[in-house]
C-alpha cells in the first residue's frame, strides 16, 4: 500500500439541488498508484471459492445469502461505542473530528488494514453518507462485515447520482434544504458517519446510547434510533 | 444451520446467537463448508473430524488455540477435504491462488479484482 501517497481529504461529492451532479467522477487520478494486494489467507479462500463455483459445487448466490445472515456477526461493531462516546464526551468528540484514527484507536479499535479513519458528522441541514463507488472499501474493523447492498453495483452508482432516492428506499426522508454529502472511500481513507444524537437521551449512559446507534446510521443510510426505540424504554 | 450441527464442531467462536467472525474471509470459509456439506460433498461428522484433526495437529505444533487461529485451521481442513474428495486438487488450488495474486497486483485500487486482468492489454 502506498502510504506516502498524498490524500485528498476533501474529495467528496456535494449534492445540494442547485448542483450539477456530473462533475467527472474521476477515480483514476488517485487510484493508479499501485495495485491491490490480497493477504495470503484471502488468496487461499478466493482460490478455493472460485474453483468450487466454476466446478458447480457451490452456488455463489447461496454463499452470499449465508454470509448475509451473519453480516452483523463479522468483526466487532465498535463504531456504536465510538459514536456514543462522541455524543457524551465533548473532548473525545473534538479529538474524533480532528483525528479519528487516533481517537478510535484510543478505545482499542484499530483497523487491520491500516486504513486512515475520518469522522463526518450529521447535523441539522447536513447529512453525510458513505459509498465506495468502484469497489467496497469499508471500515469493517469498526462496522463489521459490509452489508451485501453496500457492495452491490446499484448502491455504489446511485448513491452518488441520486442520494435522496437511495435514502428514501432506506426509509430516510430528509428536509429538502438538508445538504447531502456523499463520501467516497478509498483504500487509505474510510469514513465513519456520526449520526445526530436523538432527542430525549439527555443523561443517558454510553452503553445505553450505543444501543441506538445502528450500523446503517454510521454509513449514513439510516438515522440513529429514537429514544423510545430503546429496548429498555419505559413503557 | 442448526445449533446441533454447530455444537458438533470443536469450540467454534460464537455468541448466544451463533458463530462470530473476526474478518470477512472467515465468514466466506465458514459459508463454503456449510454449502459444500449441503451439496453432499461431505457429511457433517466427516467435516467435524477433519477440522478436529487439523486443530489437534496445530495444538501439537504449539498453536496457542486462543480462537484467533480457528478459521486458519478451518480453511486448512477444507482444502484437504475437498482434495480428498477429488473436487479440487492441490495443484489447481496453487495455480488459482497464484492467478488471484497476479490479478490483485495488476488491479488499481478501486476496481474489482478479476481473474485474467493482468493478461488484458491496457
Amino acid at each position: 500500500m502506498g502510504h506516502d501517497h498524498p490524500h485528498d481529504h476533501d474529495r467528496q461529492h456535494d449534492h445540494d439541488h442547485q448542483h450539477d451532479h456530473h462533475h467527472g467522477h474521476d477515480h483514476d487520478h488517485d487510484h493508479d498508484h499501485d495495485g491491490s494486494a490480497l493477504s495470503e489467507v484471502a488468496l487461499r479462500v478466493r482460490a478455493l471459492e472460485s474453483l468450487l463455483v466454476e466446478k458447480g459445487y457451490v452456488d455463489p448466490a447461496a454463499l452470499d445469502a449465508l454470509i448475509e445472515t451473519y453480516e452483523t456477526k463479522v468483526g466487532p461493531r465498535n463504531g456504536a461505542r465510538v459514536v456514543a462516546r462522541a455524543w457524551s464526551d465533548p473532548a473525545f468528540h473534538a479529538w474524533l473530528m480532528q483525528d479519528a484514527t487516533a481517537a478510535i484507536a484510543s478505545l482499542g479499535y484499530t483497523g487491520r488494514q491500516g486504513e486512515h479513519m475520518v469522522a463526518v458528522e450529521n447535523r441539522p441541514g447536513r447529512h453525510n453518507m458513505v459509498v465506495c463507488t468502484l469497489c467496497s472499501c469499508y471500515p469493517w474493523s469498526v462496522l463489521g462485515l459490509p452489508p451485501v447492498w453496500y457492495k452491490a453495483a446499484p448502491y455504489r452508482s446511485r448513491a452518488v447520482i441520486e442520494p435522496r432516492s437511495v435514502l428514501a428506499e432506506f426509509g430516510v426522508t430528509l428536509p429538502d434544504e438538508t445538504e447531502i454529502t456523499v463520501w467516497d472511500s478509498t483504500a487509505e481513507i474510510r469514513y465513519l458517519v456520526i449520526p445526530e444524537r436523538p432527542s430525549g437521551t439527555e443523561g443517558w449512559s454510553e452503553d445505553r446510547l450505543a444501543d441506538l446507534v445502528t450500523r446503517d446510521s454510521m454509513i449514513g443510510t439510516g438515522l440513529a434510533l429514537p429514544a423510545d426505540a430503546h429496548p429498555e424504554a419505559a413503557a | 444451520m442448526t445449533a446441533d450441527r454447530l455444537a458438533a464442531l470443536p469450540a467454534i467462536p460464537r455468541d448466544a446467537d451463533g458463530p462470530v467472525f473476526r474478518e470477512p474471509w472467515e465468514a466466506q470459509a465458514f459459508a463454503l463448508a456449510v454449502r459444500l456439506h449441503e451439496a453432499c460433498l461431505f457429511g457433517w461428522d466427516e467435516w467435524a473430524a477433519a477440522l478436529g484433526a487439523e486443530i489437534k495437529a496445530a495444538q501439537a505444533a504449539g498453536d496457542p488455540d486462543t480462537g484467533e487461529t480457528y478459521y486458519l485451521h478451518w480453511l486448512a481442513a477444507l482444502e484437504k477435504l475437498v482434495a480428498a474428495k477429488g473436487a479440487v486438487t492441490d495443484a489447481e488450488l496453487a495455480d488459482r491462488k497464484a492467478a488471484w495474486d497476479r490479478a490483485a497486483r495488476a488491479t488499481p485500487h478501486g476496481e474489482p479484482i478479476v481473474l485474467g486482468r493482468e493478461l488484458q492489454a491496457p
